[in-house]
């Protein structure tokens, strides 16, 4: 197999505003294309999946490493590549078919030439009669269309997409997820190669040979999963539900090893690693009220949950799905483990009993597991005044996070620190401090 | 070739309406008007502008000004020429200034703070040098005063028109700007299908809202006295300088029904339908609600001329294109400068230094001609004119914004009197000022305070605008709630208005306050027939001294006033600015 697109050592960085220094988003990624294949590159939002595909697109430079094209080093966007973006840019001033038209005419074809080829593309993508159309006439899905019959008119070696049905409702993406891969299955498809961006597990399992799982903080391959599933991709196959279920354990376990034989060792125990700085470590942004809904909606449907029946469930995007599941792992209230997810003992309880008692038992997971807040705690515990300024703490975890995610961060474990009673916050201030008396709440064996 | 005008999906609603009277027209009427009407407007040009290569020798062969009514359409005309020439150098001038500040850090650091700088200065007072400058670039011919008189009309337009325009190069849609780099388009490309369209709509508003601003500097300029000889080009203005003169009260008047009759001509000619024709370059993924409608567009985009041309034009159009293409294809990242730190410095210390210089010299010039005293006295002159310029702003804030915001929140009179606001702000204001000199001069009423009217006949129409604009921006239901609560008066007032109206009511300040700062040069000397009133400020200052060629003077009046609108804009209206953006911001 030819290698269309390899990509090695890639470093990114970004420098920070105010002269903060550089905020690194990618750290020692490689990436390889091969012909005939589609590669999905799956991972959070923040993984920095859309900076990597800009990279090997040629938009941005990488900070350093090299990536090759055809055999040749990029110097420039890549012209072996086009790519369907997931707000469509379509210019809202030409019609469909002098969007479609844009990569030929830079390509200097002729006129008559670009017609002819540009009515085929917007005939394959099934919007024969809307040539004269302008985009604000077009509903979402159709304007994707067109961002595909813009991108495969070109016949490039590999077809990028960013997050291509993100965009679309629901039952839009279904269709035009089937139709691309219909034509990808059916043989003639007019690129070599796919790869596509995406942090929808189904969608990546569903269209790909081969995934790669995308770490987040800073953005790194954490491993490789092929899928090895007969084309068409059948979605009630139990391999697929297999390997569904797999991705769904190694995104919801930060820590977790990627195995391409999918075998799965046991996730690996959050409180064990804490080798770095508890600043380090992120908090997924999710209520308090959300993690305790979730124990008490699995609690009430019983012991054992499916992760793809409990995603289908409750219809969340998919993101908001792992961070939930992420947080309530985190504080040690659910496990999941073989594609399943397990309430604890602690989460049984936690969801249960009284208020007060919850309560009780959230301050004491957190401290365990959580470094976070419990550094916060135990900092402001030291001090004699038991008060300390918001940035104090904004500043370490600003060696860690870009800026926007610093603010988020702190904001999380300052919800989850004022629910636990661990600390008070004064906004207008802008200080932390411990409540005036310790909570005196009787931790009962209710067992 | 697909049909340009159907498409077979009945579906799909058709966003641009058409007039329904226009459609019954047969193909061959919609045409005919085209066709007639671009032929008749081709000789109009023709005729009127072959007056601007007359010989001009001073003072031996001078254009005159016949006070006729009669010769009123051709004076129009002639001004009309000239506004028309200045909006084609604005667009020219705007292209590439705006291009080239967005596209090259180096040029940006100069060429922004100049811009700025640029918009500050009065050109009225500049013109004593720009008018003999550029009589010595066409010698012999009436074309050098021409080129004066436009030129002040392209100050009045270029420089709103280039800010403009940089801006929306520097927000271009990110996702836009992705998809042109990852297809490959060569520079030309881009700038013509990505950037152009996209700053288009802001173009072609400031070019609208200037375009007012430019008939006053026309009015001006056509008629002015520099170094004790006058100067006068055929136009509507120097008709009525010359009717100030001769007192003719019927001649002004007929210039007055002209002038309103010009503009409202090349409203519906020229800006309604550039207008209707800019809706396409919405950036809104969705048609707007209320598209511009014009007769005229509509008209010319149903005619078979018009299609007809452009099957002629489409391989031009290629050809050129093709070559363009070639010409400015992206180069490798690698052949591109990187910034080193050293050539940055070396830059910014070279710009200083120029900077410094400039400074050094000028102050020099100014004080080795006219003295210190000169400029104490200048200073004060300066400070009567601010004082009449807040007088100014408070007089109109306290009259127009009310009746600006009572039009805003009834949409019903929006309809009626935005139209009747944009004319008013585009009628030059010094037509008007000889009826109200001659009022003046019979209830003796002091040209001191009778300046503050006429600077603000031109400038306080802004406070209006921006007024209406304020209220229809803040949301129903932010209205609905405070009735609700029942605030009334002076509370509605302070809690509701004042805040939503803020930042546009900032937009309008500055504005008008800067058009006040300009008109002072004329406001601040009038006459009528024989009478002069002058009044002590900055205006009447350079007036004067242009009038006697003084350059030491004219420079440092200028500077001065320069230095008093700059100073103001960075410490108040920067601020007040900011503030609206902080806090008011809806």
């Amino acid at each position: 197999m030819n290698d269309l697109i390899v990509a090695e050592d890639i470093f990114k960085s970004f420098p920070q505003p105010e002269g903060k220094g550089e905020f690194s988003v990618l750290e020692d990624v490689g990436v390889r294309v091969d012909e005939g294949e589609v590669v999905a590159l799956l991972g959070r939002s923040g993984s920095g999946k859309s900076t990597l595909l800009r990279i090997l697109a040629g938009l941005i430079p990488p900070s350093s490493g090299t990536v090759t094209s055809s055999g040749k080093a990029l110097d420039g966007p890549n012209s072996d590549v086009t790519m369907v973006f997931q707000s469509f840019a379509l210019l809202p001033w030409l019609t469909v078919i002098e969007n479609v038209e844009l990569g030929l005419e830079a390509r200097g074809v002729a006129r008559t030439e670009r017609t002819k080829r540009a009515l085929k593309a917007i005939d394959l993508v099934g919007l024969d009669g809307f040539e004269s159309a302008y985009p604000k006439e077009l509903s979402g899905g159709m304007k994707q269309r067109v961002g595909f019959a813009r991108a495969l008119v070109v016949e490039p070696k590999v077809l990028f997409l960013d997050e291509p049905f993100s965009a679309l409702d629901v039952l839009t993406a279904e269709n035009l997820r089937g139709e691309i891969d219909d034509l990808w299955n059916a043989g003639h498809f007019p690129a070599k190669s796919i790869l596509i961006v995406t942090h929808n597990i189904e969608e990546a399992v569903f269209l790909s040979d081969r995934v790669l799982v995308l770490g987040s903080n800073p953005g790194r391959v954490r491993g490789e999963v092929r899928i090895d599933l007969p084309r068409p991709h059948n979605r009630n196959d139990a391999a697929f539900k297999r390997l569904t279920e797999y991705l769904y354990t190694v995104m919801t376990n930060p820590d977790m090893k990627v195995e391409s034989d999918r075998s799965m060792p046991a996730p690996v125990d959050v409180a064990a690693t804490t080798t770095s700085s508890p600043f380090a470590r992120p908090l997924p942004h999710v209520r308090v009220g959300t993690i305790s809904g979730l124990v008490e909606l699995l609690v009430d449907m019983g012991e054992e949950q499916e992760v793809t029946r409990l995603a289908e469930r409750l219809s969340l995007p998919i993101d908001d799905f792992i961070s939930i599941l992420e947080a309530a792992r985190l504080l040690g209230f659910t496990d999941v483990k073989e594609g399943d997810v397990n309430v604890t003992e602690i989460g049984r309880d936690f969801a249960t009993t009284t208020i007060l008692r919850s309560k009780d038992l959230f301050r004491r997971q957190i401290l365990e597991r959580v470094p976070l807040v419990a550094a916060i705690a135990k900092t402001l515990s030291e001090k004699e005044s038991k008060s300390m300024p918001a940035d104090f703490f904004l500043d370490l975890l600003d060696e860690h996070y870009p800026p926007a995610e610093v603010k988020r961060q702190f904001d999380t474990a300052v919800e989850w620190g004022r629910y636990a009673e661990l600390f008070e916050y004064d906004a207008v201030e802008g200080e932390l401090y411990l409540p005036e008396a310790a909570p005196e709440h009787e931790l009962t064996d209710a067992r | 070739m697909p049909s340009l005008c159907q498409t077979e999906a009945d579906v799909t609603p058709r966003v641009f309406s058409v007039n329904a009277p226009l459609r019954r027209l047969s193909f061959g009427l919609s045409d005919a008007a085209v066709f007639l009407g671009a032929l008749a407007l081709l000789a109009l040009v023709a005729r009127i502008g072959s007056g601007a290569f007359v010989a001009f020798v001073p003072p031996k062969t001078l254009p005159a000004v016949n006070l006729d009514p009669w010769n009123l359409p051709y004076y129009a005309g002639r001004s009309t020429l000239r506004m028309f020439v200045a909006l084609a150098a604005s667009f020219v001038f705007t292209f590439a200034y705006g291009y080239a500040a967005a596209r090259s850090r180096y040029a940006e650091r100069v060429l922004i703070p100049l811009l700025d700088i640029l918009q500050s200065v009065p050109v009225l007072g500049f013109l004593s040098i720009t008018v003999t400058g550029f009589i010595a670039l066409f010698p012999g011919s009436l074309l050098g005063l021409e080129a004066a008189s436009i030129f002040a009309i392209f100050t009045a337009q270029a420089w709103n028109m280039t800010f403009s325009f940089y801006q929306s190069l520097r927000t271009l849609p990110n996702d836009l700007s992705e998809a042109t780099s990852a297809y490959g388009l060569s520079h030309w490309e881009r700038f013509v299908k990505l950037e152009a369209p996209a700053g288009m709509i802001g173009l072609i508003w400031n070019a609208m809202m200037s375009f007012g601003g430019g008939w006053f500097f026309l009015a001006a300029s056509e008629s002015i006295s520099v170094l004790n000889t006058s100067y006068t080009l055929p136009g509507i203005g120097s008709y009525v300088a010359a009717a100030v003169t001769a007192r003719d009260m019927p001649a002004l008047g007929w210039a007055v029904v002209t002038m309103a009759v010009v503009i409202f001509t090349i409203d519906q000619l020229f800006w309604r339908p550039l207008v209707a024709w800019s809706d396409r370059f919405r950036l809104e993924q969705s048609a707007s609600a209320n598209a511009p409608q014009s007769w005229v567009y509509d008209l010319v985009r149903n005619s078979r001329v018009r299609q007809a041309i452009g099957l002629v034009w489409t391989p031009v159009g290629d050809a050129i294109g093709t070559g363009m293409k070639s010409l400015t294809r992206v180069r490798p990242r690698s052949k591109a400068r990187a910034s080193s730190p050293i050539v940055d410095t070396a830059y910014n210390v070279v710009l200083i230094v120029i900077v410094v210089a400039l400074l050094v010299i000028g102050i020099r010039f100014i004080l080795t001609s006219v003295g210190i005293g000169e400029v104490g006295k200048v200073a004060l002159l300066g400070f009567y004119t601010l004082l009449r310029v807040i007088v100014l702003l408070a007089f109109a804030t306290v009259i127009w914004t009310p009746i600006g915001v009572a039009i805003g929140f009834s949409p019903k009179l929006a309809r009626i009197a935005q139209p009747i606001a944009l004319f008013l702000a585009s009628f030059p204001a010094n037509f008007i000022f000889p009826f109200a000199t001659l009022a003046f001069i019979s209830y003796h009423i002091p040209i001191n305070v009778g300046s503050v009217l006429l600077m603000a006949l031109g400038s306080q129409w802004y406070i209006l605008f921006n007024s209406i604009a304020g209220a229809q921006s803040i949301p129903t239901d932010l209205r609905e709630m405070v009735a609700d609560c029942d605030l009334k008066g002076w509370q509605r007032w302070k809690r509701l208005i004042i805040p939503g109206i803020f930042s546009s009511w900032v937009t309008g300040g500055i504005t008008a306050s800067g058009g006040a700062w300009n008109a002072s040069i004329v406001s601040e000397v009038v006459s009528w027939g024989s009478t002069t009133l002058v009044a002590s400020g900055l205006g009447s200052y350079i007036a004067s001294a242009t009038g006697k060629g003084d350059w030491p003077r004219i420079t440092l009046g200028v500077g001065v006033m320069s230095l008093y609108v700059v100073f103001l804009n960075r410490v108040l209206w920067r601020r007040l600015y900011a503030l609206a953006e902080r806090k008011y911001r809806l």
